[in-house]
């Protein structure tokens, strides 16, 4: 009866269960995020002073924002998902532009555009603090570097970290971690400014 | 070890892994012993940014694996990558004429060696990194309000160009060779002022945006050229824990500021071999400004400074002054310029007044226009 109102609320539905796939790291979200929007942002970049390589960087980024987006709690999107990618990748471009002291000419874009600021200041501050983190992580040497990585992002148990890392027992693992982790502590929050 | 064992407890208690019973107990020691709340506030604020970290790493990587991918799929078709014309090509179309075969040279070194550079130099996180160039619009406003100054000695800046950008720099050859930070050079082209506010015409006859050195030759015929420099150009590297200072012009003027600190790490910002970190309060403006030791070696070139971390900057390293000058060397049309560095030990006081006042003279604000 009305195809039209159909079509959009399909249109919808489909963008919002998108969104739960992101939120859920579902590598069909993401794909299917690609297949449709990756397209236009290397057209935008590759037609403003950048390569395709500038427009791949700056499209993860993009996507990083929106995932990190997604996992607030009071999260709503109020625009269309390609409108808000090409929003922040327009603003990220524009900086990047200006950094390196080549922007001059206003950007061409016909692309509907909506205000990002707050969230592309949400991206830098954690982009500040995952930095700190990495360089962190990356100055404490080995074994600790793999030993925290094992734990912390390949969740791994302690006694299955144990027989990798070749220590006698789970306990030895777990003194060898701890002292790890102080000292990665010890590093990030040197670094760290809290209350930023 | 009790140590372990309560960072253990906190680990449960922060990451759900508590019976109900054991939850209430923990929480009522927690409320009567403020050290052990200070610990699990700081636990919980590092384990949020580790799983913010393995959550945006995990991300990442189902990005780039989606990505390489759809690529090899043949989803998209990378045209033709654009040529990224670099500031120094621009630098050189301007100039050509005047500067002839140096400044063109030192375009195409520049190119070559950014394409060289760009493999083995770590790329720089614009994000926390500041560079330490002055604004824009300050040095505007500046202009305006030293207007009468500027119009009586009549600006060497070339009508119809704006200022855009500032820095500092430093002679390394008493022929009128001053080394800046690539960055700095925004526009165009750049004059140098010294510190009695004294302008001179000066061309690019070098800049490499990966190492973020330039080099700029006065070519000026009110320039007296100087006497022999009052400091060593320090090859080896420096010790941890070393004294040291500045001298720029970080203000929008022509006052020459100190500053001094002590070289704290060997690597700069995400290791970066090439730079040294430095604690000293950094200003915009330091940049390309030198930085020396108490033996009246100059040891490094400030660049940047760490968003996050007051006090915190890096220095270029001054060995790679030395290879900036090989690389003008082994060039046929640059080696003509024959810039020499100053290996030879300076006995010169090392009262910090006596060496300030040696050193100012030496010392330049650099301001590119458009």
């Amino acid at each position: 009866m009305y195809p039209n109102r159909i079509n959009l609320l399909k249109a919808e539905l489909n963008e919002q269960a998108l969104l739960k796939g992101l939120a859920e790291n579902d590598s069909r979200a993401v794909e299917a995020l690609y297949k449709s929007h990756f397209g236009m942002i290397q057209h935008f970049v590759t037609n403003n002073n950048g390569s395709f390589d500038d427009a791949r960087d700056i499209f993860q980024e993009a996507m990083i924002t929106l995932y990190e987006k997604v996992q607030l709690d009071h999260f709503a999107l109020t625009c269309q998902i390609k409108t808000y990618l090409f929003s922040i990748c327009k603003n990220l471009w524009l900086k990047r532009l200006q950094q390196m002291g080549k922007y001059s000419a206003p950007l061409s874009a016909q692309e509907e555009t909506v205000s990002v600021e707050e969230d592309l200041d949400r991206f830098e501050k954690k982009d500040a603090a995952f930095a700190i983190m990495d360089r962190s992580l990356n100055s404490l040497g080995e074994p600790c570097k793999s030993l925290l990585e094992g734990y912390y992002l390949n969740k791994k148990g302690m006694q299955e970290l144990a027989s990798q890392f070749g220590y006698t027992n789970a306990d030895n693992a777990k003194n060898q971690k701890y002292k790890c982790l102080m000292r990665l502590k010890k590093l990030f929050f040197a670094q760290y400014n809290i209350g930023e | 070890m009790e140590d372990i064992q309560l960072q253990e407890t906190i680990e449960r208690y922060l990451t759900d892994q508590m019976s109900v019973e054991e939850r209430t107990q923990f929480e009522a020691i927690r409320k009567t012993t403020p050290e052990i709340d200070q610990m699990v506030i700081e636990h919980a604020m590092f384990l949020r940014e580790m799983e913010l970290y393995v959550n945006r790493k995990n991300f990442s990587a189902l990005n780039k694996q989606v990505f390489n991918q759809l690529l090899d799929a043949g989803t998209w078709t990378p045209a033709a990558e654009q040529s990224t014309s670099f500031k120094v090509i621009q630098l050189w179309s301007k100039y050509k004429k005047v500067t002839a075969i140096a400044a063109s040279v030192g375009g195409f070194i520049a190119l070559f060696t950014s394409a060289m550079v760009l493999f083995f130099f770590p790329s720089i996180n614009g994000n926390q990194i500041l560079e330490l160039s002055k604004a824009v619009e300050k040095i505007e406003r500046n202009q305006k309000v030293q207007g009468h100054i500027l119009n009586e000695v009549k600006t060497k800046v070339p009508e119809n160009s704006k200022l855009i950008s500032g820095g500092s720099g430093f002679l390394i050859d008493t022929k009128g060779f001053v080394i800046t930070n690539a960055h700095v050079l925004k526009g165009e082209g750049a004059i140098v002022v010294n510190s009695l506010g004294q302008e001179f015409k000066a061309t690019i006859v070098y800049s490499n945006k990966n190492s973020d050195l330039a080099l700029l030759k006065i070519e000026d015929e009110d320039y007296k050229q100087a006497k022999a420099l009052p400091f060593t150009i320090r090859k080896k590297s420096s010790d941890l824990g070393e004294d040291i200072f500045t001298l720029g012009f970080p203000r929008n003027d022509n006052d020459i500021v100190y500053g001094r600190g002590y070289l704290s790490a060997q690597t700069g910002f995400n290791g970066d071999s090439n730079t040294y970190q430095i604690q000293i309060s950094a200003n915009p403006g330091y940049s390309g400004a030198p930085v020396f030791n108490d033996k009246n070696e100059l040891i490094g070139i400030m660049s940047s400074r760490q968003k996050q971390a007051e006090g915190v900057a890096f220095a270029i390293k001054s060995d790679k002054l030395f290879d900036l000058v090989e690389i003008l060397e082994a060039n046929e049309l640059t080696k003509d310029l024959n810039v020499k560095l100053n290996k030879q030990k300076v006995k010169g006081s090392k009262n910090r007044k006596a060496q300030i006042n040696n050193f100012k003279n030496y010392i330049y604000s650099v301001r590119a226009f458009d």
